[in-house]
């Protein structure tokens, strides 16, 4: 049948779908925030990695007197042993930076993984998770911290694992409710009834749809993991032998750095904190809002379509 | 008596890449008091969005051009506050798949009464008795106004999303494929009560589908579309026995006949993406009929009888 040789409509070619780094890209542009946050983020990891070899003076040198005075050789001052702050907040960014990844991706290996179990088993193995989990989130943090940080010790491994210990929870909960929605689409079903284990469809099919939730919400837990190592670290429970941004403020807290007058000692490492913090917000949020879009409700917004005016009637052409 | 007049319709989606989608280009129509027409086409030729626009429920990516006489009022001129005085009153819809869009947490009932209420038609009693009255007059017992989606049978739900369609006695239904999805026993049930409604309400309808044999069952008119624009129109009979358009007598030998001894063919391609302008007739890269013509200029629109317009340059001989 000739119709059947007729040409196929030229006009359908396929629109190629945007590369990884063009999409990552082309969100930042529509995300200000998302970008603000990444070039911030950016620019504490270099720091992080390379700081050492253009940190001005080294960690423990004493360059000059007991809370020495921000000058031009030392533009944040000197600390109560005399070291360089800006040097010491250089080498604290990698402590601060490694244990809040750390920490995050603990909470997210081990609250991802209960999660998914709990959420696509169901039945008991659910309610036993879910109690425990329960059981971890009344803990007071606090306290929980004080306990690990005296029976185990003061060390950085420890603290990131208090951090795991404390933030799996929320992401457990979080995890376990989107997975208990993914298992019941058709195509988990299709896969059951062709025959697939269990493993075989949370890993490709469970976890694929929930990784940019995942992803979301650890980016979200880094900023945690920092504050609460800050935290930890102002207690006087961090490790002592390594430099982190919460262990400066405490020991310029506890050598009354106030009293001196030393505000050196204390803001920048308070400041450097909170920049971290507010760019994994601004990363994490605008990571969520453009995976989750149902966050924004746009369908009950009032915007409307607009009107235009008519296009010119075409002569024929 | 005309009550919906649709002057040159123009619908235009953003697209994320900051391109424009052209999606009705420009349809005209009338509709009279208690006629059915029927809007056909393959997927993707503008029919939904075209009735869309005529509820005004645009998404906001959207933007919309052309006048929507309602009893020869333009309320399509003052955008959304002019649409959301029509809104369900004046015209409604059934939409796709509406017997799944019951909130499964309230009753029927009270899913029915709800744009009554919202347009202070009824309240209390009275809205209850006219509610009951409505799923009687689609043949649902009104007591049944207190269960749940979830005790309907499809048929039913269907029957009843037909009912809140009529909660304010509107003057035009918008039917977006009633019957999809439905048995064809259901199915008919279903055509039956639309007709009947339209016939004893004066209820004009428009009905969007692909199923071109039912068209020619319930509606005196259909309107073809292609790519967002209207490539024939007519009365069902007229372009059943004497299609003008090379699309439409494509459309009908793509379909079963029970009585014809001939093949169904297949038309080969698919419809154009109308996100780019489209020289010549957007149908020629398929038609089997297409002259050098059709490759400079839109098609100009043809009257094979009265009220039966084409716009094709080749005259069909059928």
């Amino acid at each position: 049948m000739s119709l059947i040789d007729a040409p196929m409509t030229p006009l359908n070619e396929v629109r190629k779908s945007p590369s990884r780094l063009r999409s990552l890209l082309s969100f930042l542009r529509k995300h200000p925030q998302a970008a603000i946050g990444f070039v911030i983020l950016m620019f504490f990891v270099f720091v992080a990695i390379f700081g050492p070899y253009f940190a001005p003076y080294g960690e423990r040198e004493q360059v000059g007197p007991i809370f020495g005075t921000p000058s031009s050789a030392h533009p944040l001052g000197l600390d109560d042993g005399g070291i360089d702050m800006l040097s010491l907040l250089i080498y604290g960014a990698r402590v601060t930076l490694i244990v809040g990844f750390a920490g995050a991706v603990v909470a997210m290996v081990v609250g991802g993984a209960i999660g998914i179990i709990s959420g696509y088993f169901g039945g008991k193995t659910d309610n036993a998770l879910m109690r425990t989990t329960d059981y971890f989130l009344v803990l007071p943090d606090l306290v929980l911290m004080i306990v690990v940080a005296s029976i185990w010790g003061r060390s950085l491994r420890n603290i990131i694992i208090i951090i795991g210990l404390i933030y799996w929870t929320f992401m457990a909960r979080l995890i376990r409710s989107q997975v208990k929605v993914v298992r019941e689409r058709a195509y988990v079903k299709r896969a059951q009834a062709l025959g697939a284990t269990h493993t075989r469809i949370i890993f490709k099919h469970v976890i694929p749809q929930i990784a940019p939730l995942l992803l979301a919400q650890t980016v979200l837990m880094v900023a945690l993991a920092i504050f609460l190592e800050t935290a930890i670290s102002f207690l006087g429970l961090g490790d002592p032998s390594v430099t982190s941004w919460g262990k400066m403020i405490e020991t310029a807290f506890s050598r009354s750095a106030i009293s001196y007058g030393a505000w050196w000692a204390i803001a920048p490492p308070g400041i450097a904190v909170a920049l971290v913090i507010m760019a994994f917000n601004m990363v994490g949020t605008a990571a969520e809002d453009s995976l989750n879009p149902r966050l924004k409700v746009s369908h009950l917004s009032r915007r409307h379509f607009r009107l235009r005016p008519l296009p010119d009637k075409e002569a024929p052409k | 008596m005309t009550v919906l007049a649709i002057e040159d319709l123009h619908v235009w989606f953003e697209l994320p890449d900051g391109k424009e989608l052209h999606a009705v280009q420009g349809i005209d129509l009338s509709l009279e008091r208690g006629e059915r027409l029927g809007l056909v086409g393959e997927s993707g030729c503008g029919k939904t969005t075209a009735i869309l626009a005529m509820m005004g429920l645009l998404p906001p990516t959207a933007s919309a051009a052309g006048r929507i006489l309602l009893d020869g009022e333009d309320i399509l001129a003052g955008g959304d506050n002019t649409m959301r005085a029509h809104r369900w009153t004046d015209i409604a819809m059934v939409f796709q798949g509406a017997m799944n869009a019951f909130d499964p947490v309230k009753t029927i009932g009270s899913q029915i009464r709800e744009p009554m209420q919202a347009a202070g038609l009824a309240k209390g009693k009275a809205a209850r008795a006219r509610t009951g009255e409505l799923l009687e007059l689609v043949g649902i017992a009104a007591e049944r106004q207190d269960r749940y989606p979830h005790e309907f049978s499809g048929g039913m739900r269907q029957r009843a999303a037909i009912a809140m369609a009529l909660a304010c006695e509107p003057k035009v239904l918008l039917a977006d494929e009633p019957t999809t999805a439905l048995d064809v026993m259901v199915q008919a049930q279903i055509l039956e009560l639309l007709i009947r409604l339209t016939d004893e309400l004066g209820l004009a309808m428009i009905m969007v589908t692909h199923d071109l044999p039912l068209v020619s069952q319930v509606c005196q008119r259909a309107a073809v579309m292609y790519a967002g624009r209207i490539s024939e129109i007519g009365t069902t009979s007229e372009l059943y026995h004497h299609p003008q358009h090379p699309y439409t007598r494509m459309l009908f030998r793509a379909t079963p006949d029970l009585l014809a001894e001939r093949d169904v063919i297949s038309i080969p391609g698919s419809p154009p993406r109308l996100d780019q302008e489209i020289i010549g007739c957007p149908f020629r890269p398929r038609c089997d009929a297409a002259i050098d013509t059709c490759a400079i200029a839109y098609p100009p629109t043809r009257t094979a009888e009265p009220g039966h317009l084409s716009a094709c340059f080749v005259e069909e001989s059928a």
